[in-house]
Formats: C-alpha cells, structure tokens, sequence
C-alpha cells in the first residue's frame, strides 16, 4: 500500500508506527553495513583462513586502490556527474611519477608523487574544464579523456613498463607501518580528508546542492561551475594517488594499468548508496562499497571460485544494490 | 443521460490509522466544469486518486453514470471513460502530435505496421473537432505548453472520456493559452463531457467553471452554483475562516532616497530600458504576460545572467553583475518561481535548505559552524512558523505550502534589504498564500523593500503599493497599486 504524502509527519507521534518507521529507516540507513557483517559471517564460517589478520591486511591493501578511486568518485556522482577516465588517469600520472623515480638518476620520491598527482590534477582540470566550462556532457568527456589519457600513456614510454623504482618510491606500495600496510594508512588518511571536507565544509555543501538541484545552488549563491570543475580535479587528483600507490606495489608502471578499474569505482559507490541522479550519498557507505568488493574477490578467491565467476557475481551484487536503493526510495 | 456522470457519497480513507479523507462527496453533471476547491491537505488529491482507481476507498459510495463502481486500477477508470490531466505533462517530444494521441492504438495494416496517412488523418479530424488549431504531423517537441495541454485533452477525448479531471492545468502556462484552453474546455464540455477542474487560481475558477464543492480538512464542506456566491464568500469556506484581505496598505513615506534603482537595464530579446526605483518600505508588483520579460528581468537584477547594459543599485551602491553570491552579500534575495525545479534541494534536509544561501557567514575557513547554523535554522523554523517534525527531515516531506516558508527562510537567512520574489505563492493553498502575503507586508514594513512579480493580477493587486506593467519586454506603465483594478492591469499589460 502506497503510504499518504501527509502520513510520515502525522504518525510520528504515535508510539508504534514511529518505532515501526525508526527500523525502516535504521535498516535503509544501514542495511549495506548489515549486508557486510553477514557477508563476512558467511566467509569466516566458509573458510576459517578468512578472518585471520594476514588475510585482512591483504584485503585491506586490495581494497586501498578501488577505495581511492572511489573516494573521488563519490565526489563526481553526487554532482550527478560520472568520471570513466580514472583507470586512464591512473596509468598516466603512475608511469610519469616512475620515469622520475627509476634507474640511477633517480630523483626524489617526493618529486615523482608530486609529478604524478601534478599530472592527475591536470588532466582532471581538462575534464572538469571542458565539463563546468563548455558543458559538455560529463560521459562524453570522461570517456575522451579514458581514450587520450590512454594514449598518452603509451606515448610518453613507447608502450614499455618502468621498472627498477626506487626504494624510497616503492615504500608507499609495500611498505609497512605499525604492522599496517602504508596504502592502507594512505587510502584511511585520504578517507578521513575527503568524508571531513564532505561533511563539514562550505564546499561539501555546494558538491549535494550542485547534484540535489543546481539550479537551486546557482540561486543561493553557489558558484556551481567552479564546484564542478574542482571535483574532476580531485578526482583526477585522486586518481594518480591511487596510480602511484599501484606502481609502486607492483615495482613498476604498466602502460596497461587500470585498464577497467573505473567500473570497480562505480561499483564501490553504487552499492554504497550514493544516488547517480546525484545529490544522495556519504562516503562511508562507499568506503564500505569498497570493502564488499575486496571482500567478494578475496572470499572467492579462498573458496577457489573462477575468476570468470567472480565478474558474475560482482556485477549481480550491483544490480542487487540499486534495487535495494530503488525499493528504499519508495518506502520513504 | 439522467444519471450524473459522477456522483460520490462519504468517501473515506485512511493510511496507518490517518485518516486523509472522511467524507468526500461530489456531483458532476453532464456539460458542467466543476471546480473542486479546498486547501493542501483538504483531501483532493485522495478523492482524485480513488477516482483514477489509484488509490482505494475504505468507506463510502462512487457512482459512475449510474454505476456503482470500485476501481482496483487506472486501467478500470479508463475504461468507464475517465481521464486526468495532471501539472506534468508526459509527451514524448520526439514523436508527432497524431503519435502521441493514438500512442498503442494506432491504426494498422494487417495488425503490425502503423498506416500513418490513417493516423494523421484520423488524429486532424479529432482535433478540427474539437477547434484545436495544431497540426496532427508537428512534432510534440515544438509544441507550447498551453498546446501540449490541448494535446492531452485531445487524447482524453480520443478515449471518449466523458469525464475528465484537471488538475492545476494553468500552474505552468501564461495568460493568453490561458485563454485557449479555456475555449478548449468549453468546446468539450458543448459536446456532453464533464470536467472536474482544480485549480488554487481562485479567478479562473469564476471564469470557467459553473459549480463548485469546497473540502476542508478532509471532509465535504459545501457544493453549489457559483453563481450564486463571490470570490470572498468562496475564499472563506476553503479557508475556513474570513480572511482580511489587503489591509496592509500603509503608504510608504515618499521622501528619501531610492533603496533600489535600476537604470537602463536591458539584455537582448528578453527585455528594454528598464528603469525602476523601489523606497524603503515598499512594495512593488511587475505584473506582465508570459513573455513580457518580468522574471528575466527579476533574474537579470540578481545577477542570474548578465545585463547587456544599464545599471542598478541598492543603498546607493552599484550592484554587481551576473555574481550572486555577490548580489546576496549586498542584500537581495531571490524567491524562485518554481520551488520543486529551481527553489529547493529536495533530496536534502530542510536544515540543509534553509541554510544553504548564508553558508558564507557560517562558516569559519570553509568550515561550516554547525552551531551557529542549527541556531539559525532553529530560529527561521519558527520565524516562518514551518511545520515539520525535525529540520533533519527531509524537505521534499513537507507540504507546498511549508516547502515554499522554507525557499522564504533560505532567503531571510541572509538578512537581506530588498526580496526579490517571482510567483511566490504559485501552488500554494489559500492559508499559506495569506501567510507569505502577511510577511512580505510585515518585511517591508521594516524599511526594506519589495519587488514581487506575478501573474495572477490580483495578488499583485493585494501587495502592491506601486505596479510596474511590462509589456513585451518594455516597461510600459507604472501604476498606483491602491487604486488599480484588475480590469485596468490587464488592459495595460496587453
């Protein structure tokens, strides 16, 4: 039975239904961190490996990557915008930051990230410049920009891997602090900046009010173009993070990284809650969107599913989400 | 034929245990347009639901030319020859007139391709019919929207819906189509039709329709001939109690500087030369057809675009062009026309909404003081006496008329001087409507001023000190706004 517009207001002072509705809520709240716990319960009693400290330092330093990525993305879809060039971004400013950081000239790790997130930064601008600027379609855009920052990539190496980085550089992929993987302390510190600006800022505002109604936000003063053109560059930004961490994990940047890693972040944010009509999410549901992912690629992985399987069920948890998403809004 | 095409008796429902409507009782006859009325929350949209068959009644009787009749879906309405024209419109714009009509029962050769000479000359037909002039072939896209509606109507008919609903069907559309689809309408109701019209426009309800029946609180209040009652009379049973209307004319002082001053103000084919002055205290009403370039000036003066030349100032400073967060800092506000498409956030809290516009004096390096905001959203709440259950709710939970107290909230909240207000009561019941109109006089009264554009002549006839009348994008009067008439604003202004 569809409840009356008028309903929601009228019963929350009668005991019952407003027990009744503080579930419903509570459940569509936090229905994704409850799908996570039973999620985990199912694995640990599948395989007992699955809760062992080493395994969760293992999936924590796979979800880092996705979990970057997404961080940015959340940025993008609440102003209702989509960004498919951050595997590309990834794969640019990982192999600009080795090419400084390799052989014997090496220089500086600190040169190589700030050349690397000096080239996310860019590019992104172009995304969100071309975007906020000439508004052009954010998917036509993104999906250039995964085309030419792709290209840029094999252009600036001729299509060959940097290898032989640094000791310096390679600690912020493999190194450990306090017994806890740097990327992961990386993708908590990143998590911590980004949720705090979300939240707490004037500019966290504008991003929900440019995605929620931007006209509305044009109205009271926003300046929605300039917080559109910043999202692109803080994911953009993001994106090399996320390639520098990459490289210097794997000991070397691939022309081919990241190739696909895009769909992972849509992903992490869908399930996570964050609406792609913009202007509807958090990031922590999508850091909890990252964690189910690395989650279902790990359990699969000790349960010895196929990787062609794991594409199966990845994509139907998707789907399942934004059906949970759609069914919530219609309960509210 | 002796039976009414509608005829409800004690209709009631409730949801949880709320009871929406306890006694919805209606008559509609043969050849009349009967004008439902009654304030938000009064229970016609419940009433209108359970006769479209998309809700279901707990109680009470319906009757459709004579049959007893309980829909379980719109498919059934339909059949029984009903038909709803809603606000929003859902045309395919890509396709033709005659496709939009005959959409899925189009005519066919040998039951799989569409025979469009058939459908456009079968869809020219209904329309020369009905007096539409809209050619069948054009696409929906290049349609008005004042013809878009003549469309739907043309496609109720196409069912051969006797019985058709209309709700709000002039919300988004000027004047002049006003006025054809109201030859539209009689041109339906000549042939045997009868239409359920519900409109917060109270002078079109005295121009189109012959009867009325007012709900108030969920339950029947009276029904009758229009005729027979005034627009006072009529205001009093929607609202339940008598209404003072435009005792609020203080006349401002006449001295001392101008608070707004515009000189010259003009941006290529929207509107020209306009020149205006606005007192301290004072309110002044633009009034114009659609198209008399009344909002876009409005939005020009904001700063929502950019002046190809001319100037305006506010206390004697030069306002700042196409900025405005700049605008906002020196003191206007802007009430938008439409608070669903341009006014409010809906998918965020009425916290969020409310402060939205003077986050620039909330926060401390960007950072939003969140204190000093729940004060501030605590304290509008109640200047504008929302209802609400918790500012953390979200805004599109709320009533029209309490969504649009917070597009007005959002706007005190930056202390302005001077209110810009496009259509501020467009949608709004007869209650809230009085409500906004007590506070724009009150915030006036404080020195500050006003400039309120509407269509509805009689709002601005109730607000206004002084009238601006645009007309095709030129200012071409300005009147007394103590001794106008309706009949006088109108004449000017086309």
């Amino acid at each position: 039975m569809n409840p009356h517009p008028t309903m929601t207001a009228a019963s929350t002072g009668a005991a019952a239904p407003a027990a009744r509705l503080r579930w419903r809520h509570l459940l569509a709240d936090y229905g994704i961190v409850l799908a996570f716990i039973v999620l985990c319960i199912a694995l640990s009693v599948a395989d007992e490996n699955f809760l062992s400290w080493g395994n969760w330092v293992n999936i924590l330093r796979q979800t880092s990557i996705n979990g970057i990525l997404a961080i940015g993305m959340t940025y993008v879809i609440l102003t209702k915008g989509i960004d498919l060039s951050v595997g590309s971004l990834l794969a640019v400013s990982g192999i600009v930051a080795a090419s400084l950081v390799t052989g014997e000239t090496a220089h500086t790790p600190m040169l190589g990230i700030a050349a690397g997130l000096a080239v996310g930064a860019a590019l992104g601008a172009v995304n969100g410049g071309l975007i906020a600027g000439l508004s052009v379609a954010p998917f036509v855009v993104t999906l250039g920009m995964l085309s030419v920052a792709r290209g840029l990539t094999f252009i600036y190496n001729d299509g060959m891997p940097i290898a032989a980085l640094s000791p310096g550089f390679r600690s912020i992929g493999q190194g450990m602090a306090a017994g806890i993987p740097v990327p992961v302390i990386i993708l908590a510190a990143t998590f911590f900046v980004f949720w705090f600006v979300l939240k707490y800022t004037t500019f966290g505002r504008a991003v929900y009010a440019v995605g929620g109604n931007e006209k509305s936000a044009k109205t009271s003063g926003i300046n929605t173009a300039r917080v559109t053109f910043f999202v692109y560059v803080i994911s953009g930004a993001l994106s090399a993070l996320a390639g520098l961490i990459l490289a210097a994990r794997t000991t070397s940047a691939l022309p081919q990284a990241g190739v696909a890693y895009e769909l992972d972040a849509i992903a992490a944010v869908v399930i996570g809650g964050t609406s792609l009509s913009g202007g509807v999410g958090t990031l922590t549901g999508t850091l909890v969107g990252a964690l189910i992912i690395g989650v279902i690629n790990n359990g699969l992985d000790l349960l010895g599913v196929s990787s062609y399987y794991q594409q199966v069920i990845k994509g139907a948890i998707i789907v399942a989400a934004v059906l949970l998403d759609v069914s919530r809004k219609k309960q509210a | 034929m002796d039976h009414p095409l509608v005829h409800a008796r004690g209709v009631a429902k409730s949801f949880n245990g709320v009871p929406a409507l306890k006694n919805g009782c209606l008559s509609l006859q043969r050849g009349s347009v009967h004008a439902l009325c009654g304030g938000n929350g009064a229970g016609k949209s419940t009433f209108l639901n359970i006769l479209m068959g998309i809700l279901r009644r707990d109680a009470g009787e319906v009757q459709v030319k004579g049959q007893a009749v309980d829909f379980a879906s719109p498919h059934e309405a339909i059949e029984h020859r009903i038909s709803i024209i809603t606000q929003e419109l859902s045309p395919i714009p890509g396709m033709t007139v005659a496709e939009n009509i005959y959409l899925g029962r189009e005519p066919k050769h040998g039951g799989l391709v569409i025979n469009y000479p058939a459908l456009f000359e079968q869809a020219n037909a209904l329309l020369r019919r009905l007096r539409f002039d809209i050619d069948a072939r054009l696409l929906m896209g290049r349609l008005s929207l004042a013809q878009t509606q003549l469309v739907e109507i043309a496609k109720a008919f196409s069912r051969q819906s006797d019985i058709i609903i209309m709700d709000e069907p002039t919300s988004a559309i000027g004047e002049s189509e006003t006025g054809i689809l109201f030859d539209a309408i009689r041109s339906v109701t000549a042939q045997g039709a009868g239409i359920l019209y519900v409109s917060h426009r109270l002078s079109e309800i005295f121009t189109i329709a012959d009867s009325y029946t007012v709900f108030r609180d969920g339950g029947f209040v009276e029904s009758g001939k229009l005729a027979d009652i005034d627009r006072r009379q009529l205001v009093k049973l929607i609202v339940g109690q008598e209404v003072r209307i435009a005792d609020k004319k203080h006349k401002p002082a006449a001295s001392g500087a101008s608070l707004v001053s515009v000189k010259g103000l003009s941006r290529e084919g929207e509107f020209d030369d306009i020149s205006l002055e606005v007192a301290p205290g004072e309110v002044l009403g633009i009034y114009g057809l659609m198209g008399s370039g009344r909002s876009e000036f409005l939005n020009c003066l904001y700063g929502l675009t950019r002046p190809d030349a001319g100037e305006a100032s506010l206390r004697g400073q030069p306002l700042p062009k196409g900025n405005p967060a700049a605008s906002i800092k020196a003191g206007l506000s802007l009430v938008t026309e439409d608070r669903k498409a341009t006014g409010l956030v809906l998918s965020s809290s009425v916290s969020f909404n409310t402060s939205l516009a003077a986050l620039p004096e909330l926060q401390h390096a960007s950072i939003v003081d969140r204190k000093a905001e729940r004060s501030l959203v605590d304290t509008m709440v109640q200047r504008m006496r929302i209802k609400l259950a918790s500012p953390a709710m979200a805004v599109s939970g709320l009533s029209g008329g309490n969504q649009q107290k917070v597009v007005l909230a959002r706007c005190m909240a930056t202390q302005p001087v001077c209110l810009l207000c496009d259509e501020p009561t467009r949608g709004i019941d007869e209650g809230a409507k009085r409500e906004v109109y007590a506070f724009l006089a009150s915030f006036a009264e404080q020195g500050n001023a006003v400039i309120v554009v509407s269509s509805e002549a009689p709002e601005v006839l109730d607000l206004s000190d002084r009238i601006a009348i645009f007309r095709k994008g030129r200012l071409a009067d300005v009147i007394d706004g103590h001794s106008a008439t309706q009949e006088e604003l109108l004449h000017l202004a086309s």
